[in-house]
């Protein structure tokens, strides 16, 4: 009986110790893995789908390529593991991922209490409604009394719940796990509206059997910051995620690109330097190489290339910049200095 | 063994407690009991720690900050401006209506395709096989999407509804059917109601006593259906039915008025209904089978009618058969009800587990209030059903 209780008092005392050694060192982890864990959405066109093949595309999968890039040189380096609005911060959390990069709005809630942090902004988005165009509603305020289908566990179901109590509305929630069945409420009728941040209604709409069966609505009702996300704790780590993105803003806005990266590398401006490494420590300071956003760049592009190549006007969800674009061209993507 | 007659054969020596194997017993139980409350006090302290210490919100206090989310059904008055204590609440009362109302419907439905098993009608005892062997042979999930996806949501729009006597109408959005409104003088019949059941089950009472004493028989169903029945019914009329209905209307989107049974409740109770029933008719068909005919026989021989020999004889004892597994398909469709996330029925784990945890965060403190209520629910079934079962064992006389 002594011998065993010992035991487990010694397993215990495993699990404390353990759980305090997870908190640090992700970019070793990430290092000795040789590939980056992602969590990203079950399936969201222009933010992270898998083709029939496996590979993953979108705004949010490149995000965490740039990342793969710039840590371990290569931005194929990633397994993406799709994550429904529930699971997603339970998997960040435990650890099963280093990043989530899920759509995921930034919150006082979340980045208070969960034991994550934000790290950017890679889609500025905001609230907004689809409805069947049968229903010849043309504003948000005409929709007392509706069904309305939602993803659980998302901010969606918070700030329904708000606009339509402002407005002195009533509506039944039809509150489904994943967007496949959100959608399958809409289609089928169970639901008048379904709401969403606006860059995933353009994106679930690309999803039904009839797009043009149904409208977006013009009310953009709530602020949803969607970025990356990584385990609080882990400040080295934290720092990395931030400034890949910030790397990649910043390079659109000194016309760093994909394409002309390697001719950049002879530049004279002492910014496009700092940033591919020819001059100054600053990859050093994070811990990588001094190529680190050169490889971002290089193999994954700069914001703006992410942006159009994922979402842009030539996709099929064909959204134009707006708050997206760089702050010089009336924006609100804004990355601090390199230096 | 061997030892334990020792002591019992010698001649009683002065030891201490401690060498009585029974008392050694109990204290090394409630050592191990003791030890593993410790024990799980420790790993559930562990974890909130390490929860905090990763910057992690722990405690309870979260029940008392609003919500701030609406849910679609529930049987308390509950809006977005109430706490997620009383989400907890709403997903509970939501559970144990599905629960309770499954158990009801699957326990008659299994009951009529047990004994249909065995009719001696090929037809009805050939339908009923057939429907065991497919329903519990299909994965419960896959018949809740089949009665949501395929059956409930192709039907019309509200705009188009079925409508059946323009009182009760049915579309993609739940059935809707006439709400009873209570005038006054409604509660003396529903009063009467009750005093006809408490009457009934003592005039039971006492037409057995008086059966077993003199042998006379009395008309006990009649008489009860009298009471429980005519009673309330004449009641309601001489208060000159104090009952109005509410009819549902179509207005703007969707029908305003009446009840309405949402679909999400519909399919999650036909599925758990008619899955489980499948599993509580093999048990009714085993319990009559293990009568063993000899009985039938000799009721027949002492000129008992089939019936009443089915009642009083053959009935009774296949139930003792019958309880114990009975009680854990019960327990089963309780559990298999979580299932309703599935298809966005608000129950216990959609509400609570899915949207208050995801709100919130705190997953150790959710989750373990949830298991603590399947657990009750579960304790609380078998217990019932033990007590049951003891009511119903063979009593020598
Ligand atoms: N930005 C919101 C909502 C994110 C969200 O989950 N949106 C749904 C739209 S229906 C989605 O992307 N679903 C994709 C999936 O579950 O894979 C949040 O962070 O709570």
């Amino acid at each position: 009986m002594k011998k065993r209780m010992s035991v487990l008092t010694g397993a215990l005392v495993a699990t404390a110790v353990s759980a305090t050694a997870a908190m640090a060192g992700t970019l070793d982890d990430v290092k000795a893995r040789g590939e980056l864990l992602c969590g990203v959405s079950t399936g969201l066109p222009g933010f992270s789908l898998p083709d029939d093949k496996g590979n993953w595309t979108g705004l949010d999968v490149d995000t965490c390529r740039a990342i793969a890039a710039a840590v371990l040189g290569d931005a194929k380096k990633v397994k993406f593991t799709p994550l429904t609005a529930k699971e997603r911060f339970t998997a960040l959390q435990s650890g099963e991922i280093d990043v989530l990069s899920r759509n995921t709005t930034w919150t006082h809630t979340r980045d208070t209490s969960l034991g994550v942090n934000f790290t950017g902004v890679n889609y500025y988005d905001g609230q907004g409604f689809m409805v069947q165009k049968a229903l010849g509603v043309k504003s948000a305020l005409e929709l007392d009394g509706a069904s309305v289908c939602i993803q659980a566990g998302t901010t969606t179901e918070l700030n329904l719940a708000d606009y339509f109590k402002l407005n002195g509305m009533k509506f039944s929630p039809v509150v489904y796990d994943t967007s496949d069945q959100t959608v399958s409420g809409f289609a089928s009728g169970r639901c008048d509206i379904l709401t969403s941040d606006q860059s995933q209604l353009y994106a679930l709409r690309s999803k039904l059997d009839d797009p043009s069966k149904a409208e977006v609505l013009p009310e953009v009702i709530s602020k949803e910051p969607l970025g990356p996300l990584v385990r609080q704790g882990d400040d080295a780590w934290f720092n990395i995620v931030k400034w890949t993105l910030f790397a990649q803003i910043n390079a659109e806005e000194l016309g760093v690109t994909s394409a002309n990266v390697d001719t950049m590398l002879k530049s004279e401006n002492p910014n496009v330097q700092r940033l591919l490494g020819t001059s100054g420590d600053a990859g050093a300071k994070l811990g990588l190489g001094a190529n680190w956003a050169y490889e971002a760049i290089k193999q994954v592009g700069n914001y703006g290339e992410m942006f159009d190549r994922n979402v842009g006007p030539k996709t099929p969800l064909q959204i134009s910049r707006g708050l997206n674009a760089l702050w010089t061209k009336g924006g609100l993507q804004y990355a601090p200095p390199l230096r | 063994m061997s030892t334990n007659k020792d002591i019992a054969t010698e001649p009683k020596r002065k030891s201490s407690a401690l060498n009585d194997p029974q008392v050694r017993g109990y204290i090394f139980q409630t050592l191990l009991i003791a030890f593993l409350v410790w024990f799980g006090w420790v790993i559930f302290q562990n974890t909130l720690h390490n929860m905090e210490s990763r910057g992690i919100t722990t405690g309870f206090d979260f029940l008392q900050n609003p919500a701030g989310f609406e849910i679609l059904m529930s049987l308390i008055p509950y809006s977005s401006n109430d706490t997620y204590g009383r989400t907890f609440v709403v997903g509970l009362l939501n559970t144990v209506l599905v629960a309770g109302l499954g158990i009801f419907f699957a326990t008659i439905l299994g009951f009529i395709i047990g004994i249909a098993r065995l009719s001696k009608n090929w037809l009805v005892a050939k339908v009923a096989s057939v429907y065991v062997e497919t329903l519990r042979n299909i994965p419960l999930l896959l018949q809740i999407f089949f009665w949501y996806f395929a059956v409930l949501q192709p039907l019309p729009s509200p705009r188009q509804s079925i409508d059946f006597a323009s009182a009760v109408f049915a579309n993609n959005r739940g059935l809707y059917v006439p709400a009873p409104i209570a005038g006054d003088g409604l509660g003396a019949v529903i009063v009467i109601f009750f005093l006809g059941i408490i009457g009934s089950i003592f005039m039971v009472k006492w037409a057995r006593k008086r059966q077993e004493a003199t042998g006379q028989q009395f008309p006990v169903l009649y008489a009860s259906l009298g009471l429980i029945i005519g009673l309330p019914i004449i009641t309601y009329f001489i208060l000159g039915a104090p009952l109005t209905w509410e009819m549902p209307e179509l207005k703007g989107f969707n029908f305003k008025g009446g009840v309405r049974v949402i679909p999400e409740l519909i399919a999650l109770l036909l599925a758990l209904t008619t899955y489980t029933a499948s599993f509580i008719a093999e048990i009714v068909r085993a319990g009559i089978q293990s009568v063993a005919h000899g009985q039938t026989e000799a009721a027949a021989a002492l000129g008992i009618r089939r019936s009443v020999a089915l009642r009083l004889i053959i009935i009774p004892q296949a139930m003792r058969v019958v309880i114990p597994p009975l009680t854990s398909q019960y327990l089963n469709l309780a559990k298999n009800s979580s299932l309703a996330t599935a298809i966005g029925y608000p129950d216990i784990v959609s509400v609570f587990m899915g949207t208050t945890l995801n709100q919130t965060g705190q997953a150790v403190e959710i989750v373990a209030m949830t298991m603590g209520v399947y657990l009750v629910i579960s304790l609380t079934l078998s217990f019932f059903m033990n007590w049951y079962n003891k009511s119903m064992a063979l009593k020598e006389r």
